[in-house]
């Protein structure tokens, strides 16, 4: 980043417009909720805590760092192979992150078996790839895709938290339904652990979310 | 035969891609709108998976997998390639998406006409590389296993779509709370769905 005495004012890093861009996917530009990118793999990865947590980590990885590549070469880029550049260069991330993750984790990338190559077709992505990151500047463009990736991450974590706490008694692994609890009758919702259970879950997610901003709302 | 008829019934209903994985959600909650774009959406998405999967599971049992390569010569019988499988799955797709387009507008105008815009969009489906990792995942031994799975699955996914689709037409003339409209009401009929579904896994076949 060299400061050269270009004509054009540089924003500082964190300036007001950056900050909005890394705000703005928690709420009123969720990938989820509102774009509808990247549902595809969030519902099959929230039975528990630890891999949600571990899918969002990784996701955000590859969308921040594949907006910031993609951003830097958008000049070089002929349009017309656009897209297999940009599947390229993600798919290149995903390999990194794979073998990263079986390497430290290997529990955890068994668990989220082929979803973790999923995150190459994983519509945020080349959603964003498209919208932001081939018209913007390289830090900006980095800046939304560590936000869209933390606003994926965000609902990952509510569903797996809601998921996992009805379904098995448990947050993150460890029991905090007291036996007690077991013992006067209470028994774990074992619909929640299956799979319908993560789309009800998300629609409640969104009937919250378009309560609270009635602007998000659709016609019919 | 009986093997492969199983196993086709298996992945329509039982090991749906929607209802049972959630593969290919982004392309079906957006174009479940109507019953006549779906049905062209869904035809797309079979046509794509029969030619795919097939050739990326020949791809890999001949060329990535650990050993594939001794065809060519003795040295090369202890390369593992697979790391590499993610980038070579997802370019083959991509390529082979791109001659499925050129073939159909050159032999068929209407169906190009009718699919056309589908057709880019289906690359980037979660379903047609779900396709290809879950047969490289659970070692699909013979090429009519593989193409079986991929079109069974293909309609199951048609299956899925045409279903949310029409249930979308008919739920317009209903009072649906303002906030759960479109999205809302859509992923929670998707999960409904599913439940329906699951009833499908006690068949043993």
């Amino acid at each position: 980043m060299s400061t050269d005495n270009s004509i054009k004012v540089k924003d500082p890093w964190f300036s007001a417009k950056n900050l909005k861009l890394l705000r703005n996917p928690f709420n009123m530009e969720n990938p989820i909720t509102v774009q509808v990118l990247g549902i595809c793999s969030a519902l099959a990865v929230t039975v528990q805590m630890k891999p949600a947590i571990v899918m969002a980590l990784s996701v955000t990885i590859v969308t921040g760092f594949s907006n910031l590549i993609i951003a830097l070469l958008r000049d070089t880029i002929p349009s017309r192979i656009r897209i297999i550049v940009q599947l390229v260069v993600v798919a290149a991330l995903v390999i990194i992150v794979d073998q990263v993750l079986k390497a430290y984790v290997y529990d955890v990338s068994k668990k989220l078996s082929v979803f973790v190559g999923l995150i190459i077709t994983n519509c945020i992505l080349m959603g964003r790839l498209e919208a932001f990151a081939m018209a913007n500047k390289p830090w900006p463009s980095f800046i939304d895709g560590i936000g869209n990736g933390l606003g994926y991450g965000l609902i990952l974590v509510i569903v797996a938290f809601f998921r996992e706490f009805l379904g098995s008694g448990k947050i993150y692994g460890f029991d905090v339904i007291p036996q007690s609890f077991y013992d006067a009758g209470y028994v774990n919702n074992g619909l929640m652990i299956l799979p319908p259970m993560a789309l009800m879950t998300i629609g409640v997610i969104i009937w919250v979310q378009r309560s609270k901003n009635p602007d998000l709302q659709e016609k019919n | 035969m009986e093997n492969l008829f199983n196993l086709f019934v298996r992945s329509i209903f039982i090991d749906n891609m929607i209802f049972a994985y959630f593969l290919g959600m982004c392309s079906y909650l957006a174009v479940s709108k109507t019953v006549k774009t779906s049905i062209g959406l869904g035809v797309a998405v079979i046509f794509v998976l029969l030619i795919t999967a097939p050739v990326n599971w020949l791809v890999d049992t001949y060329m990535l997998k650990e050993g594939a390569l001794a065809w060519l010569s003795p040295e090369l019988a202890d390369l593992d390639l697979s790391y590499l499988s993610f980038m070579i799955f997802i370019a083959v797709i991509a390529a082979m998406v791109q001659l499925v387009e050129m073939a159909v507008e050159k032999f068929s105008p209407s169906l190009y006409n009718a699919l056309g815009i589908f057709l880019p969009l289906i690359a980037v489906n979660c379903a047609i590389l779900g396709v290809a990792l879950f047969v490289q995942e659970r070692e699909y031994s013979t090429i009519g296993e593989v193409t079986t799975y991929a079109v069974g699955s293909g309609v199951g996914w048609f299956l899925a779509i045409v279903s949310l689709a029409a249930i979308r037409e008919k739920i317009r003339y209903s009072h649906v709370p303002k906030p759960l409209r479109g999205l809302g009401i859509a992923f929670i009929l998707t999960g409904l769905m599913a439940i329906a579904f699951m009833s499908f896994m006690g068949i043993k076949i």
